[in-house]
């Protein structure tokens, strides 16, 4: 197999600017802003980028990359948000130009970074067919051959002279998706596109993807938080984290180093151990995807961590689980009384697994208590930390999952007469 | 040795041998970016395409009657004074067209270049499409207004051409620095149309450019737009009026600078517009 793909010593860098100090005299408002200015007009006249702040430090996006893609391999790349998984996409798709290294490629490339890139409102959706098509890199005469396939896959044959702002916002999607899909390029390059549209249309275009890469030989690179889509689409990984390679081998590999080295949890809790009272200096929620994102009727672990400074006898544990509305929802804790638990000094790790969690889909976020029972003394609490997002996938209902619907799902069974 | 065999190398800095070959690959998108914006352009308008031509047509009334009636302002020649001024008016409006449509052309185009890759100069280029259709329109305007007053154009409209490619470098070069520049610093949002409003004053629009004395002809010839509407006047009215060649040439020098500029300053930022945007 030849390579197709050959990245090396790939970096990307972006000038970031910080606000230091802030000012509040009149006077100094005024000579900073004066400042700002000839700066300003130094960088326009030098062709320099205006940045906000007065501090500019240089930021990495992308560091010493290096990776080579074979011809006909299917490459998934996870990691979590602001790992630089999008950044590597734009280099690679010549979007945007790296700072170091080289990028080799064979063939043509195609790049499907959003669903429907170019589609003007106000034209319908026959003629957003050629012009999306066009921009994205297929020739007239293509998407001529292809049209009436283009507008089967869609399911829109009736709507084909609407403008495509009267379109639902499925249709628009499936549209969108359907001239994306009949690209014919050697190297399709794709960020989380999939994660649009009703269950029964992402199915389709997974199984659209999987008949195009492994059928067709395509090499295709594939972003996306969805570990099963990811093992499903891909035999090779690579995982980023803070814009380097952690991690690259098969599919199966890459995923589990990516759960073991706990990358799935969202935001992250963390304080020092207090010197005079019990406090958490961790807590963490591990979703069932990454970056908070969970699937309903999953696992879900809450793991927490707590330093006991002395030795205090009836301690509690407990969380709470918030919708968006600030409803609690859940509620788990962990008595003394029940079980012995902090009868030591030092660090205790604790770790609930709520099991094929049902929660329905909305923003969540925890709540923390530490106290002691007996005296009624309550150490610390800790609001809105945490937050997740449950979503819905997998299950499929006829109207699709609408908002408000209830805020747990239930497992049921029906009877009929 | 091994990179031979790949067709493509991104790198920091890069210039492409064929870029210009490239842009030929990518033809079938300029015409389609151009037709979409041709096809958006007047919808949801009740008169539609008649804006096309009312626009040049009042311009054209109020030159007439402030700077014919009221200033009195002599015409060129012999020729009617509403002819001599469509005639300054149509690479004028080609022009400020242009400029502004192609200076706008990327901010409007953002959600296009950050997500698709293809050559970034099909933006504003054909953006400026549009502003030939509308040079169509008011060229033909031009020529229906010469019936009633029985108007013969001149012989040398065969030189029209030239001065049309004049007008489109001069429009094309100040639109792809404008464009790029009001990509990065927004504030040539507030500079562009500053400039159009104000070039036409000092641009011989509303009158004939031998009003301006002598001594100062070549200094107004700075003005590339003092060539180009020179030439059109000479091409459509021609007579007794003729082609002043040194201040010709000095327009033209400067539009071949401005275009050398523009093209330069565009493919050097061209690949971090995405980074700007």
């Amino acid at each position: 197999m030849s390579t197709i793909i050959k990245v090396e010593n790939l970096g990307k860098s972006y000038l970031i600017g910080h606000q230091r100090e802030r000012y509040v005299a009149l006077r100094d408002v005024l000579a900073n802003k004066a400042r700002q200015v000839a700066s300003k007009t130094k960088n326009i006249l030098s062709g320099g980028q205006l940045i906000a702040g007065n501090e500019i430090e240089e930021f990495w996006a992308l560091k010493d990359i290096n990776f080579e893609v074979n011809q006909g391999d299917r490459v998934g790349i996870i990691g979590r948000n602001g790992a630089g998984k999008s950044t590597l996409l734009k280099v690679l798709s010549r979007i945007t130009e790296p700072t170091t290294g080289r990028i080799q490629l064979k063939g043509r490339v195609a790049s499907l970074l959003e669903v429907g890139t170019g589609f003007h409102p106000e034209l319908s959706g026959r003629e957003n067919i050629y012009l999306n098509g066009a921009i994205l890199g297929m020739s007239q005469i293509e998407v001529r051959k292809k049209f009436d396939e283009i507008v089967d896959f869609a399911g829109v044959e009736k709507f084909l002279d609407t403008p495509v702002k009267r379109y639902s916002s499925g249709m628009y999607v499936r549209l969108a998706f359907a001239v994306a899909a009949h690209l014919e390029p050697e190297i399709l390059i794709i960020d989380e596109v999939l994660a649009v549209g009703d269950a029964e249309f992402q199915k389709k275009c997974l199984g659209k993807m999987e008949d195009v890469s492994k059928n067709e030989g395509r090499t295709v690179l594939f972003v996306s938080h969805d570990m099963a889509n990811i093992s499903s689409l891909t035999n090779n990984a690579i995982c980023l984290v803070n814009g380097e390679i952690a991690f690259q081998g098969n599919t199966r590999d890459t995923i589990n180093y990516y759960l073991q080295n706990g990358l799935n949890i969202c935001s992250i809790f963390k304080a020092e151990p207090d010197l005079n009272k019990p406090n958490f200096t961790y807590a963490a929620v591990k979703t069932s995807e990454s970056d908070g994102v969970h699937f309903n009727g999953e696992d879900l672990e809450i793991e927490v961590e707590v330093n006991m400074p002395k030795i205090i006898e009836g301690m509690s544990v407990s969380f709470q689980i918030f919708n968006s509305r600030r409803f609690p929802v859940i509620y788990g804790y962990l008595f003394d009384v029940d079980q012995p638990i902090l009868r030591e000094t030092g660090r205790h790790k604790f770790k609930c697994i709520l099991p094929k969690c049902k929660l329905y889909q909305d923003t969540y976020y925890v709540k923390l208590h530490l106290a002691e029972s007996k005296g009624r003394e309550k150490f610390q609490e800790i609001d809105n930390i945490c937050e997740f997002e449950v979503k819905m996938i997998g299950k499929i209902i006829e109207w699709g999952w609408q908002k408000d619907v209830c805020i747990y799902t239930e497992d049921f069974s029906w009877e009929l007469y | 040795m091994e990179s031979e065999e790949f067709n493509l190398i991104i790198e920091p800095g890069r210039i492409e041998k064929n870029y210009w070959s490239d842009l030929w690959r990518y033809r079938e998108l300029f015409y389609i970016l151009a037709w979409r914006d041709f096809k958006v352009r007047y919808k949801q308008t009740v008169i539609g395409v008649a804006w096309s031509v009312l626009r040049p047509l009042l311009t054209m009334v109020v030159i007439v009657v402030v700077f014919s009636k009221l200033a009195k302002l002599p015409s060129e020649g012999n020729a009617p004074y509403a002819i001599m001024s469509l005639a300054g008016l149509l690479p004028w409006q080609f022009f400020s067209n242009a400029l502004s449509e192609s200076s706008n052309s990327l901010i409007s185009n953002t959600n296009l270049f950050t997500k698709v890759y293809f050559p970034r100069i099909l933006i504003p280029a054909s953006s400026i499409v549009l502003g030939f259709v509308d040079f169509l329109i008011t060229f033909v305007m031009l020529l229906l207004i010469m019936v009633p007053y029985q108007f013969v154009p001149s012989i040398n409209m065969i030189f029209l051409p030239f001065f049309f490619i004049l007008t489109f470098l001069a429009s094309f070069g100040f639109g792809l620095l404008m464009s790029t520049l009001n990509l990065k610093y927004r504030d040539f949002r507030y500079i562009v149309p500053f400039v159009v409003q104000f070039g036409m004053y000092i641009s011989p629009v509303a009158f004939s450019s031998s009003i301006v004395p002598e001594k100062y002809q070549l200094l107004y010839s700075l003005n590339p737009m003092v060539g180009v509407i020179d030439g059109f006047r000479w091409c459509i009215i021609g007579g007794d009026v003729p082609l002043n060649l040194t201040s010709l040439m000095i327009s033209t020098v400067v539009i071949l600078a401005f275009a050398w500029l523009g093209i330069r300053y565009f493919r050097k930022t061209e690949k971090m517009l995405a980074d700007y945007a």
